[in-house]
């Protein structure tokens, strides 16, 4: 061991790289498969929005995991929520969706993901409060109350709503594609890789650049540390759940608008999907779940398109390869 | 004692309705008539025996499964598979189980030992993904499974309800083919309650509480905890197939909605908390409870829902509808978990509440 003055600086953490090379060699791997570079940059593109989508739905659930030691089998809930919330804004609205000015769509688009993060955010505080308050440090308890929640939440949604499917058009402006050459990628898609790259930036920039992110990050590696330094970690806890919980409802109206629909059953579907994120990510890492988002996404598209039998199965047998690779996932954050 | 593997209900008004329960259940046939009781008996025999499998994986080593109708869903597709392609006769039954069981088994060893390595939270989110992707698989495949349809099929000659074995004149009611195959489920099903009994009871079951408790210190004491609970994971998927394949002979219908829906696994998880986590007599208190309810109480709300909307209530009418359902055993799930961890076994045998059981960590 090498000798270190005062005024130099700290060694560096290794940087582990091998897993964000991971979704690049995947991508490269496909185009000899694929054959026309234009296809495969439409794949390519459309994995990376549907990733990112992903990603934003998933990252609550990896967080709050990682804080809290708390499994949330109801997160799909959230994201239900949110989308149907926002079918309250866009459905008496529905004239200026149609409208094909891109600045009128968005007026009435952002004001219903706010509102849909607003509720869902709000309906995440009950949750906490009611349901796993009383639970805290028994994972037994907390998976199924919080899968008792899931049931409650999406009944709710039935009653309220109706078993129908709703529909959600995308707005005109953000219809069509924008064509490059050969290559044609949905505007749509463009949006959500843009708030989904702003949202993962945001959560590295509060995780790593704000005492808040400090606090956090400290309560994932040891969580009676921080407490016995005075903070107050019960906040700390709120807070992330509350946000992880917005953000699952900015992802449900996303999904909504990508699929035009908006189903109660879409929070079970998406339930299963996010957990083999999360699981494949490595539970609680920001980072390993924004991979495994795209890498989940990339194999969803890729093999939709080469072999789509296998589609049914994909997310599995890419967990199974991860999971043998890496049996805590692509990052092991915490060490339970 | 023997019998009951030295493990006896342990309070006395527990005995008492257990001998009420499986005392009504046996004589089912002669004094409740009907199509709908029958079915109803049928049914609460093959989930006691189903739920007593779950039970012996969510109480006794406190590991959440939610692949468990997978398992049962692989016994029904078997049998009706088998008996679709084959034609109704007990070759083909024979085959049904003969690949079913296994087929069972090995998928769960699979998954115990892929997923039971680490934590035991990892179990239920990837025992979730497995069973999310088989019930696509089962939709999908509809060349084998029938896809949303299922598989509808004769039950060889003997089981059939047209098979008159004592008739009428002799016993003043006719023992049938249908009255034959609910005996042998009924049968069937005790078999496999004593037979978990007798684990749960066994050393083995002994260890597999000891995981339950302190998984490290049962490691720290020698024992091979991963191999212990995927040897559980067997036994519970083995005895689920079993019930879901008595479920298809009893139905002579195996499709997705009868034995491999989301909503099956809920009932199930509901049946074992509101009997009794880790008591195995739970099960049978919890199916008895819940599908009374589920058959009786359903037709309850359609009329309350009904009074509901007559009067011009807002709101109401659709909450109480009886597709709502769900909605009311959600919220009875949370209360229960919540205000009454150990169930009714649990309240009966220690009625001042005792909190210690049932919890995991």
């Amino acid at each position: 061991m090498t000798e270190l003055a005062a005024t130099d600086p700290l060694p560096k953490p290794k940087r582990d790289i091998a897993p964000v090379l991971l979704p690049v060699a995947l991508a490269l791997l496909v185009i000899p498969l694929i054959g026309s570079t234009s296809s495969w940059l439409t794949l390519t593109a459309a994995s990376l929005a549907m990733g990112m989508m992903i990603f934003i739905m998933a990252s609550g659930l990896t967080l709050v995991f990682g804080l809290m030691d708390v499994l949330n089998f109801g997160h799909g809930a959230f994201i239900a929520v949110g989308a149907y919330v926002a079918t309250l804004v866009l459905a008496p609205f529905a004239a200026s969706i149609q409208a094909d000015s891109l600045w009128m769509n968005l007026a009435v688009l952002a004001p219903a993901a706010l509102l849909s993060m607003a509720v869902s955010g709000a309906l995440g505080l009950v949750v906490e409060r009611v349901l796993i308050l009383p639970v805290y440090g028994q994972h037994l308890k907390q998976i199924l109350m919080t899968t008792g929640g899931l049931i409650v939440a999406e009944q709710t949604l039935y009653a309220l709503w109706g078993p129908q499917i709703i529909p959600m058009p995308l707005p005109t402006s953000l219809r069509g594609s924008f064509i490059l050459g050969d290559v044609a990628i949905a505007k749509y898609r463009v949006l959500a890789m843009l708030i989904g790259l702003a949202v993962f930036i945001a959560i590295q920039l509060v995780l790593n650049r704000t005492k808040l992110g400090l606090l956090i990050r400290a309560g994932v590696e040891n969580r009676e540390m921080v407490e016995a330094l005075g903070y107050r970690i019960r906040r700390l806890f709120l807070g992330v759940f509350m946000t992880g919980s917005a953000l699952a409802g900015l992802g449900g109206v996303m999904w909504a608008l990508y699929r035009e629909q908006v189903h109660a059953s879409m929070s079970d579907d998406l339930t299963v999907l996010i957990f083999i994120v999360v699981i494949i990510g490595g539970l609680g890492s920001i980072g390993g779940c924004f991979i495994g988002a795209i890498l989940v996404a990339m194999v969803a598209n890729y093999g939709g398109f080469l072999v789509p039998k296998l589609a049914l199965v994909s997310n599995i047998l890419l967990m199974v390869a991860v999971l043998m690779w890496r049996p805590r996932g692509l990052y092991a954050v915490t060490s339970r | 004692m023997m019998i009951l593997s030295g493990d006896p209900p342990r309070s006395r008004v527990l005995t008492l309705v257990l001998v009420v329960i499986i005392l009504a259940l046996a004589a089912t046939p002669f004094l409740f008539p009907g199509a709908k009781a029958l079915n109803v008996a049928a049914k609460i025999c093959v989930f006691a025996a189903l739920v007593a499998s779950y039970d012996l994986l969510l109480g006794y080593t406190g590991s959440v499964s939610f692949a468990h109708t997978m398992f049962y869903g692989i016994g029904s597709y078997a049998i009706a598979i088998a008996l679709y392609g084959m034609g109704p006769n007990w070759a083909a039954v024979a085959t049904g189980i003969v690949v079913g069981l296994p087929l069972a088994a090995l998928l769960a060893l699979a998954i115990g030992l892929f997923s039971l390595r680490v934590a035991a939270i990892f179990f239920a989110m990837i025992t979730l993904a497995v069973a999310s992707a088989f019930q696509v698989l089962a939709s999908q495949l509809s060349w084998l499974t029938g896809g949303e349809d299922g598989r509808s099929f004769q039950l060889p000659e003997l089981l059939r309800p047209g098979t008159v074995l004592i008739s009428k004149s002799l016993l003043g009611f006719e023992i049938n083919g249908r009255i034959l195959t609910f005996y042998l489920v009924f049968a069937v099903s005790a078999l496999m309650i004593l037979a978990l009994l007798r684990v749960v009871n066994s050393p083995f079951g002994r260890v597999l509480q000891a995981i339950r408790e302190n998984r490290f210190r049962a490691e720290a004491l020698g024992f091979r905890t991963v191999f212990h609970l995927t040897y559980a994971n067997c036994l519970a998927a083995l005895v689920a197939a079993a019930a879901g394949i008595l479920n298809a002979l009893w139905l002579r219908y195996a499709g997705p909605d009868t034995s491999l829906s989301f909503s099956i696994m809920l009932d199930i998880l509901l049946m074992v908390v509101i009997g009794g986590m880790g008591t195995i007599y739970g099960a049978i208190i919890g199916a008895s409870i819940f599908i009374l309810a589920q058959n009786y109480l359903q037709s309850l709300m359609g009329v309350a829902s009904k009074a509901a909307s007559e009067a011009g209530l807002p709101l109401l009418p659709g909450l109480l509808h009886p597709d709502r359902w769900l909605l009311w055993l959600g919220l009875l799930f949370i209360a229960s978990v919540y205000f009454f961890p150990t169930g009714v076994v649990g309240r009966l045998r220690n009625p001042a509440g005792g909190k210690s059981a049932g919890r995991s960590h």
